[in-house]
Order: structure tokens, then sequence, then C-alpha cells
């Protein structure tokens, strides 16, 4: 360090200048993913969606075929003693839903799943959100973000028949015994030709911290009150929607939210595996549904439905999915608003659908 | 505070340099790696993202207002016009990227509809209108301009260290604060 600035710089003095600046470049490659090409990442859970099911431009890469509806959540105070979130005290809450089936198409038929979505958005007073997206299953599919991407791709078109193989498919079921209270429930249930009576969970544990910070580990549950008239033929094509505009134009729909409390062991990382049914059950109040209107115009549009965003008194536990469909549905909902907004680089989204 | 020496930055220029300078390139690795998770990881890291991006916000306003008070020392007078260009250039671009980016990350949520919560269930207010539109443009421009930061980022560490290490202009040392000798070394 003593020789003057004016000779020549060593080849070390160089090395010290380049080798920082390439170190995080590395860094940041590692951290983006560019060198881990079989990391898990919302980009290539999204694009296993679009590759099973398509580009649909504008619209959700999962549970494509839905419809919206608004109301409000009237809570009873019962499940403050679980959350001190503000919606569950003797409030009204104002709600924006979304009712879907599953899957990337938009055209799926209504008979051709016996799987039934509903999301809900809860505008709380004091400015925070809950949102819960949910299925009528009494179970998920499986425990795992990893399980769920490589059963996507079990179920991907294969390249010669353009229909999913049925040998890997039977592959996966057999090495995912954790499926098996889902697919039984799937086997056993007829398409529901209605939203209206269908008793949808959130299937993900999360927490519940009540006013004096004692915290819970719960699942809930929105219960219908419309009665089941099931017929038990398939229903046509687009059943569902017919039959809730014709439900909401004699009156509002109803579900009361029940919270069941989970007991010291239970897992609350397993989806795909139900508590025990002695577990004490909560009903913090009922949702009222008014009005129904199409996803294209309607105000469920613009909402990503990503369950992790809570109020306070609400929390994730080390259940691994929620943080997964948040990152998956955040890269859903970046690429069709980037569609409607027609951005360079992005296939145009279709005016109405 | 007293600071008559003039070789080198501020005290507390100094501090809200290197403060600034891990809480960035912290924000950028966090940045990156949350939107290329899909594990735990994404929620606790996008819980740190949002608080400190409002920090590095309030800490790049305070950082200008001390400039304001406590002008940096100036560039050597030996420096390529060409090269003293591109210091103000790049030190200009990088204040323009730390104000924009948490301005950009919160019109981006407000436009998305998200509530903007820092935890503790603090909570901001929105600052733009729900429009999805404008959320796509503010979602691209934040991914943009991110790789913008990290270029701008790595190209002003690169130039710091060729002053230090290839020019030994006393560049570096006015930021890391040790006093510049005497002209008579030039």
């Amino acid at each position: 360090m003593t020789s003057p600035s004016s000779s020549r710089p060593g080849l070390w003095r160089w090395a010290l200048v380049i080798a920082p600046v390439l170190l995080v470049l590395l860094i940041i490659a590692y951290v983006a993913g560019w060198l881990s090409p079989h990391r898990l990442t919302p980009d290539r859970f999204i694009n296993q969606f679009q590759t099973n099911g398509g580009v649909h431009p504008g619209l959700r890469r999962n549970h494509a075929k839905g419809v919206c509806v608004a109301g409000y959540f009237q809570g009873n105070d019962q499940a403050s003693v679980l959350s001190r979130a503000a919606l569950f005290a003797d409030v009204r809450t104002p709600v924006v839903g979304r009712f879907s089936l599953p899957g990337p198409n938009p055209l799926t038929p209504d008979g051709s799943t016996p799987v039934r979505a509903m999301a809900l958005r809860f505008a709380l007073a004091n400015g925070q959100q809950w949102r819960t997206a949910m299925l009528n299953a009494p179970v998920f599919s499986v425990n795992t973000p990893q399980a769920f991407y490589q059963n996507l791709v079990a179920h991907a078109p294969d390249a010669h028949t353009g229909k999913p193989d049925k040998a890997k498919i039977a592959a996966f079921n057999a090495a995912h015994p954790e499926m098996a209270p889902f697919m039984a429930w799937a086997k056993a249930t007829v398409p529901s030709a209605s939203f209206a009576t269908q008793n949808y969970g959130g299937l993900d544990a999360f927490y519940v911290t009540n006013a004096r910070g004692q915290r819970h580990a719960v699942r809930w549950r929105f219960v219908p009150q419309a009665k089941a008239t099931d017929p038990t033929g398939k229903p046509d094509a687009n059943a569902l929607d017919a039959d809730l505009m014709q439900r909401l134009a004699n009156g509002p729909l109803r579900w009361q939210l029940v919270f069941t409390v989970a007991q010291a062991g239970d897992p609350t990382a397993q989806a795909a595996t139900a508590w025990p049914a002695d577990r004490k059950q909560i009903t913090a109040g009922t949702l009222v549904l008014t009005r129904a209107s199409g996803q294209a115009e309607g105000p469920c549009r613009d909402i990503n439905y990503d369950p992790t965003i809570l109020p306070d008194g609400m929390s994730l536990t080390d259940d691994p999915l929620p943080p997964a469909r948040s990152a998956a549905y955040a890269d859903s909902f970046r690429r069709r608003t980037a569609e409607e907004a027609h951005l360079p680089g992005y296939p145009a989204a279709k005016e109405t659908h | 505070m007293r600071h008559s020496d003039r070789s080198t930055f501020h005290p507390l220029a100094r501090l809200l340099h290197w403060l600034m300078a891990a809480a960035i390139i912290a924000m950028l690795l966090i940045g990156l790696g949350m939107v290329a998770s899909v594990s735990a990881r994404h929620d606790w890291l996008l819980a740190i993202h949002k608080p400190l991006g409002i920090a590095i916000l309030l800490l790049a306003i305070t950082r200008l207002v001390v400039r304001r008070r406590h002008p940096p020392p100036p560039l050597p007078a030996d420096l390529p016009r060409l090269q003293a260009w591109a210091a103000h250039a790049s030190h200009w671009l990088l204040y323009a990227l730390m104000l924009a980016m948490p301005l950009i990350g919160w019109a981006m949520l407000s436009a998305g509809g998200y509530p903007v919560t820092l935890g503790a269930g603090l909570q901001l207010p929105a600052i733009a209108p729900t429009n999805t539109t404008l959320f796509a443009v503010l979602r691209a421009a934040h991914s943009v301009l991110a790789y913008a930061l990290a270029l701008t980022f790595l190209a002003h560490m690169g130039a710091a260290l060729y002053h230090g290490l290839i020019r030994r202009d006393g560049v570096l040392a006015s930021m890391i604060g040790v006093r510049r000798k005497t002209s008579a070394s030039n």
C-alpha cells in the first residue's frame, strides 16, 4: 500500500474490485432461483397450470370458471373468545365473494367435477381484511405444495394423445396415500347442481388469537342453511350459475361460519387429514349473500383471494399450503392483470368472457 | 454536530449511507427471493419486505435533508469528465430509485386492492385508487426498476472499489471516514 498511486495497479487490485461485484451477482442469481432450475417457484407452478389447461388471457390460472357474489357477514361475538379479529364481534362486515370450479379451463362443464369452491373477502371497518378460498371437500387432496405440483405434472396432457396419462396419475396416487380421504370423498360425491347447498371449508389450519393473547389452532367451514335438493343426475354444463341467480332472486343465501378448535397434537400441517370429529366447535356468525354478477364485470374479478391476507387476530401455522397458495395466486394475478392491461409481452385478454 | 473536515462525508451522512447500503441489498435479495419461493419463506420475507421498504423510504428522505445541510465532499479535481458525470448521474439515479421503489410498491398494493400492512397491526392508507390496469403497470415497474436498482448498486459498488483500490483518490475513504491525507500526496 506504500506504492505511490501513480504506479500501475497490480492485477490483484483489479481482482479485488471485480470479485465483490461478481460475488453479489452470484448471490442475486442464487436467491432468484436462476441457479436452481428444479426449485419449485410460483412461476413454475403457474406455467404448469398453463401446460395443463392452456392460456386463457385475463382469467385466473386455476379456478378459471366462476361467478361473483356479494353480501355481508354478521358476527355474533361468540368467536371473540377465539379471535380478537373485529369481524367476530356483533358487527356486520361487507363481503365480496366468488364461487368457482377447480381447474384452469373456463369452460369446464359443471358436471365434470364434484369440487365447488367459495372464496370470500371480508372488508373490516378498521381497514383490515380477511381473505379465504375454500372447497366443499372435507379435506384437501395433498399436504404439501410439492405434492400438489407433482399431481399437476401427472395430470399434464400427454404429447402424443393430448390426454393425461393414466399410468402417471396412478403412479402419483400410489405414491401419495395422503390422498385417500379426498379421493374417497370425490368418488362418493355427486356433482352438486347448486353452489348454495355446499359446505365450504378452509381446510388449512390457522391460528386465532384472542384479546388476552391466547392462541388456538383452528379450521373453519361455512355450513349452508339452504336445503340440499340436489338431483341425482349430473348437472348441465352451466347449471350452477343459473341455479345461483334463481335462488338469489328468491332471497338471500346463508351459511354459518363454524370454527373447529384443535387439541394438542392435532396436525396443523396436514390439510389432507381430518381432525377427530369430537373437536369443539364455535359458530362465529352468518354469511349472507344477496346478489351475484358475472365474473367479467363483477366486483370479484379484481380480487386475488390470497388466503394469507388475515386480520389482526388470525395468523399462519406451519401448514405449508397457504404460503404456496399466496405465492402462486400472486403470480396468477400478476399475469392476468398484465393481460387485461395489454402490457407488451402478454397475450391480450378478451374484452368479455 | 460539528464537522469541519471537508474531505469526508458528515458522520450522519456516513451512518445513513451504510445503513441504507445494508437495507437496500437486503431488500433486493428479499424481493427476488420471495417471488421465487413457494415455501413459508415467501410469507416471512414478504412480512419483512413491506416495513423495510417504508424504512428505506424514510431513510432516503432523511438522507436528502442531511445532504442539503452537509453537502458531500467534492470529487477529485483530476477525475476525467466522463467519470465525474457518471458519478453524479449514478448517484441521482440511486436516490431516484430508493425513493421510487417503496412508493411504487406501496401504490401497487393500493391499486391491487390489498391492505398495506406493516405487521403488528400497523396499516398504511392506500395511495392509489383500486385499478388493475394501474396495478399491472406498477407491478411490472416494480420488477424492472428492482433490476435497474440492482445494476446501479453493482456499478456503484464497483466504482467505489475502483476509487479505493485503483485510483486511490480518497473517494472511498471519504465515505468510510478516513481523513484524506494532505493534497501534497497528489
